[in-house]
C-alpha cells in the first residue's frame, strides 16, 4: 500500500509534520516492504491554495493512504474525491504513526480537522498556517 | 498628482493623514484603498452611494469537452483548479481571473463567467472641494488587489488624488502605491514602527517611487526612527506630537484640520514640498 506521511524531515525518522499543505516534506512509503521515496513539499510556500496543490500532488503520485496532523476544507474534498483514504491526529515519527496505522490505532477521518488559511497573511506577515487549528489574528 | 499614504505597521496613523491632507487641499479627490476595513468615511458626514460591482472572471468547466488532462492545474499559479482522473474541481476563492486556463485548455472546455468580490461606493452629496470613493471587499473574499485596481480607475489625473493604502507590504499594497507618483510613510518611533517602516522602505525603494516620513506620536518612543531616516537620507516630511487634542478629535470622528485650522497651513506646505520633488522627478 502506497502511504504519504507528512514529516518536517525526508527520513523514516522523521517527526510527522502536523500540517498539509504546508508541510516541509512529504514521505512516500510502500507499507508492505517500508521503502521509501521523500521529497520537500512545493505548496509549502505557496501564496494562496497550499492544501489543493499538495492535495493534486497526492492524486498525481497515485497515493493510497495519507498519514497527517490536520486537513483543511479544500484539501479534503479533492482527496476523498481521488479515494484516498486521510488519516489525521498522526505524530511521532513517520515510522511510529506507519505503524500505529497498520495497527488500527489511527481512523479515517471523514471531513476537514483544521480551518482554511487564507494565503500568506495581511497584517502581521509570513504565513504558514499552523495546521492544528489556530487562526491569524 | 497621486500621493499614497502607506505605513508597514497598522495603527500609525495614516487615514489621518490622509483624511486631513486632503481637507487641506483644493480640487481633491480622496480614496480609501484599505478594502478590507476602510474607515476613512468615519471622518465625515456625508452618505455613499454604490458606483459599481467588482467581478472578476472565473473558470467554469463543461464537463462533456474535459478529457482531465490536468494542463489548466499545471498552468495555475494560484492552485485555482484541481484535476482527478475522472473529476476536475475549481476554487474559485482562490482564482486571480488570470484567464490561463482558458487559454491553455486544448479541448476547449473553459469559459468564464463572473464573480462579483466587492463594490465600489462614492460620496452621495457634494463635499465641496472633496471627491470620495472607496472599495469594499466582499465579507471572506481573500482577493483585495482587483477591487483596489478597479477603485483607482476613478483617479482623475486632472486633480490631486490622496490615496489611503492598507498597512502591511504584501499584494494589496502593492496594489495601492504602485502606480503613484509619491508615497508617504506613517510611522511612530516604537520598536515595531521602526522595524515595519524598514520593510515599507524596502517596498518603495524596490517600486522606485519617491518617498518621505511621517513621524507620528513623535515624542513617545525612542529616536530610532529619526536616526534611521538621517542615515538613510530619508526626508522626514513631519512630526505630529502626542497631542490629547488630536487624540480627542480623532475618537470623536472630526478630522483635526477643522478644530486646529493651523495644521491645515503645515499640511498644504508639505503637499507644495512634495510637489516640487515630484516636478522634480517629471524633469529627470
Amino acid at each position: 500500500m502506497k502511504i504519504c506521511v507528512t514529516a518536517t524531515t525526508g527520513s523514516l525518522d522523521g517527526t510527522v509534520d502536523p500540517r498539509f499543505g504546508r508541510a516541509q516534506y512529504f514521505v512516500i512509503v510502500d507499507s508492505e516492504t517500508m521503502e521509501f521515496e521523500a521529497f520537500d513539499n512545493p505548496a509549502a510556500s505557496a501564496s494562496g491554495g497550499a492544501g489543493i496543490q499538495a492535495a493534486q500532488i497526492m492524486v498525481n503520485k497515485g497515493i493510497e493512504v495519507l498519514l497527517t496532523g490536520g486537513i483543511g476544507p479544500n484539501a479534503f474534498p479533492i482527496l476523498s474525491s481521488a479515494g484516498i483514504k486521510v488519516i489525521t491526529g498522526a505524530n511521532g515519527t513517520v515510522a511510529n504513526a506507519i505503524e500505529q496505522y497498520k495497527n488500527g490505532a489511527l481512523q479515517e477521518t471523514a471531513g476537514s480537522t483544521v480551518p482554511a488559511h487564507a494565503g500568506m497573511g495581511r497584517r502581521v506577515g509570513g504565513g504558514g498556517g499552523q495546521g492544528m487549528g489556530r487562526r491569524r489574528p | 498628482m497621486k500621493i499614497a499614504i502607506a505605513s508597514g505597521k497598522g495603527g500609525t496613523g495614516k487615514t489621518t493623514v490622509a483624511v486631513n491632507l486632503a481637507l487641506s487641499l483644493e480640487d481633491v479627490q480622496l480614496f480609501d484603498c484599505d478594502v478590507e476595513e476602510p474607515n476613512c468615511h468615519l471622518f465625515f458626514g456625508f452618505d455613499l452611494e454604490k458606483v459599481e460591482n467588482v467581478n472578476i472572471a472565473v473558470p467554469v468547466v463543461d464537463k462533456n469537452k474535459c478529457d482531465f488532462c490536468g494542463k489548466c492545474s499545471e498552468f495555475c499559479q494560484y492552485n485555482a483548479i484541481a484535476v482527478l482522473p475522472k473529476k476536475i474541481m475549481v476554487f474559485p476563492a482562490l482564482c486571480h481571473g488570470c484567464g490561463g486556463c482558458t487559454l491553455v485548455c486544448p479541448q476547449g472546455a473553459i469559459s468564464e463567467e463572473n464573480r462579483c468580490i466587492g463594490i465600489i461606493e462614492k460620496n452621495k452629496e457634494d463635499a465641496g472641494n472633496l471627491v470620495f470613493y472607496r472599495g469594499l471587499l466582499n465579507i471572506g473574499e481573500p482577493m483585495a488587489s482587483p477591487v483596489i485596481h478597479a477603485l483607482q480607475k476613478h483617479i482623475d489625473i486632472k486633480k490631486t488624488a490622496i490615496i489611503d493604502a492598507p498597512p502591511g507590504t504584501a499584494c494589496p499594497v502593492i496594489a495601492s502605491i504602485g502606480d503613484m507618483d509619491y508615497c508617504i510613510l506613517v510611522t511612530e518611533s516604537t520598536p515595531f514602527g521602526f522595524h515595519d517602516l524598514k520593510l515599507a522602505v524596502d517596498v518603495v525603494r524596490n517600486l522606485r517611487i519617491p518617498f518621505g516620513v511621517i513621524i507620528n506620536r513623535s515624542d513617545i518612543g525612542d529616536k530610532k526612527v529619526e536616526q534611521y531616516c538621517i542615515e538613510e537620507g530619508i526626508p522626514v516630511l513631519m512630526k505630529i506630537a502626542n497631542d490629547r487634542n488630536i487624540a480627542r478629535l480623532y475618537s470623536e470622528g472630526i478630522p483635526f484640520v477643522s478644530k486646529m485650522p493651523e495644521w491645515k497651513e503645515i499640511f498644504v506646505q508639505m503637499f507644495e514640498m512634495i510637489r516640487s520633488v515630484i516636478n522634480e522627478e517629471v524633469k529627470v
